[in-house]
């Protein structure tokens, strides 16, 4: 137990001031093989808790085939300041799309 | 409870080919089953919007409503084995203390979050190695409806089995809560490894395991886990025992009370 608390503060995820429990990402793969889509968050003071609360909250009815958990303090987020320079200059520049360029003739489009 | 008269996999319920003279300790049997699953599963939901925490809240109704289900499923074929007209709601419902049939362990009353937690385990444990058990059972309801539920008690060890570590070896206060549940729940654990002439009715017939084989399993596990969370095992000492006859603690009846107001105010309610 004082190696998990030992891992969990080197991992980041101590427990934060607000005197709650650490915060954890979930992550489900849908049945059929389909890629891990965010679900929500958990507390858990350790990863296998944190495992098994994100599989009682949000895959106990066949949602998922797999459940990824990862500390919050692990992710480094865009911010709204970012959506200018980050997302707004694709559009302007057409010429990054591939649909810019015409097919040549005799290549198949699928 | 489905009132229908086909078991989850849609064959007639009535098992083929028991022999009249072992029909009547099946029937007892499954009561003990269905039993023992439907008073923890509502000792535990007793817990729903009580728990530590939300996350902890989910995951005991979770497990109540398993184990409410797994005791629909055994209490309906209960009824067909017995023959007496009453399906699975009957037998919930309009039975009285005296004629439950669980073991003493899951009818106490569910204390606090550690004895809570320390009962489930010990019971999840029982409860799993027997189950394996039955999912081979010459009985193909039975073992249909062991096979479900063992992947569902797998994740129940799994859930209070962690749990055990955490409260062991957590802080002074965990560690003695923990340690009071065990003390005070370890005298009720004999009883379900207790074989009587109902188990030994059955055992010869390839439709139950035997008791005597799942014990040493249950205690390896168990000894495993109480060890890892720093937990001492109380003295070898007297066994409650008695729910299996009907003689059950005074915490039942005050139970039953509850969970049985509303078909006993309303015969026949549904809604």
């Amino acid at each position: 137990m004082a190696d998990d608390r030992a891992a969990a503060t080197a991992s980041g995820t101590a427990t934060p001031p607000d005197g709650q429990w650490p915060l954890w990402e979930v992550f489900l793969q849908p049945p059929r093989g389909a890629p891990f889509e965010h679900a929500g968050s958990v507390h858990a003071v350790d990863a296998e808790s944190a495992l098994q609360n994100a599989r009682d909250v949000y895959a106990r009815r066949g949602e998922a085939v797999n459940i990824w958990v990862v500390p919050t303090t692990a992710i480094t987020a865009s911010t709204p300041d970012d959506v200018g320079p980050f997302f707004d200059p694709g559009n302007d520049k057409p010429y990054r799309h591939p649909q810019f360029y015409s097919v040549p003739r005799g290549v198949r489009v699928y | 409870m489905p009132r229908s008269t086909t078991s989850p996999v849609g064959r007639p319920v009535a098992p083929p080919a028991i022999a009249a003279n072992t029909r009547p300790a099946l029937a007892q049997y499954l009561l003990r089953l269905g039993d023992d699953r439907l008073v923890l599963g509502h000792r535990l939901s007793e817990w729903c919007g009580h728990a530590p925490i939300l996350e902890e809240d989910i995951a005991l109704a979770n497990i109540a409503l398993d184990l409410v289900g797994q005791a629909a499923l055994l209490l309906d074929l209960a009824g067909a084995t017995e023959g007496a007209a009453r399906d699975g709601d009957a037998l919930a419902y309009l039975r009285e203390a005296i004629d439950f049939r669980n073991v003493l362990l899951v009818e106490l009353p569910k204390g606090d979050f550690a004895f809570t937690i320390v009962r489930q385990f010990l019971f999840s444990v029982a409860a799993y190695y027997q189950l394996e058990g039955l999912a081979a059972s010459a009985h193909p309801d039975l073992a249909g409806i062991a096979a479900k539920a063992v992947k569902e008690t797998r994740y129940h060890v799994r859930h209070a089995g962690e749990w055990v570590i955490k409260l062991g070896d957590g802080t002074q206060e965990s560690h003695g809560r923990a340690q009071s549940a065990l003390d005070a729940l370890w005298r009720y654990t004999g009883e379900m490894f207790l074989a009587d002439d109902v188990d030994a009715a059955l055992v010869g017939t390839g439709l139950v395991p035997d008791l005597g084989t799942i014990e040493p399993q249950w205690r390896a596990q168990v000894t495993d886990v109480i060890e890892r969370a720093t937990l001492t095992i109380p003295p070898a000492g007297y066994m409650q025992r008695g729910g299996r006859i009907g003689r059950h603690t005074e915490h039942l009846g005050i139970m039953l009370a509850e969970m049985q107001i509303l078909q006993r105010s309303y015969p026949g309610a549904k809604w």
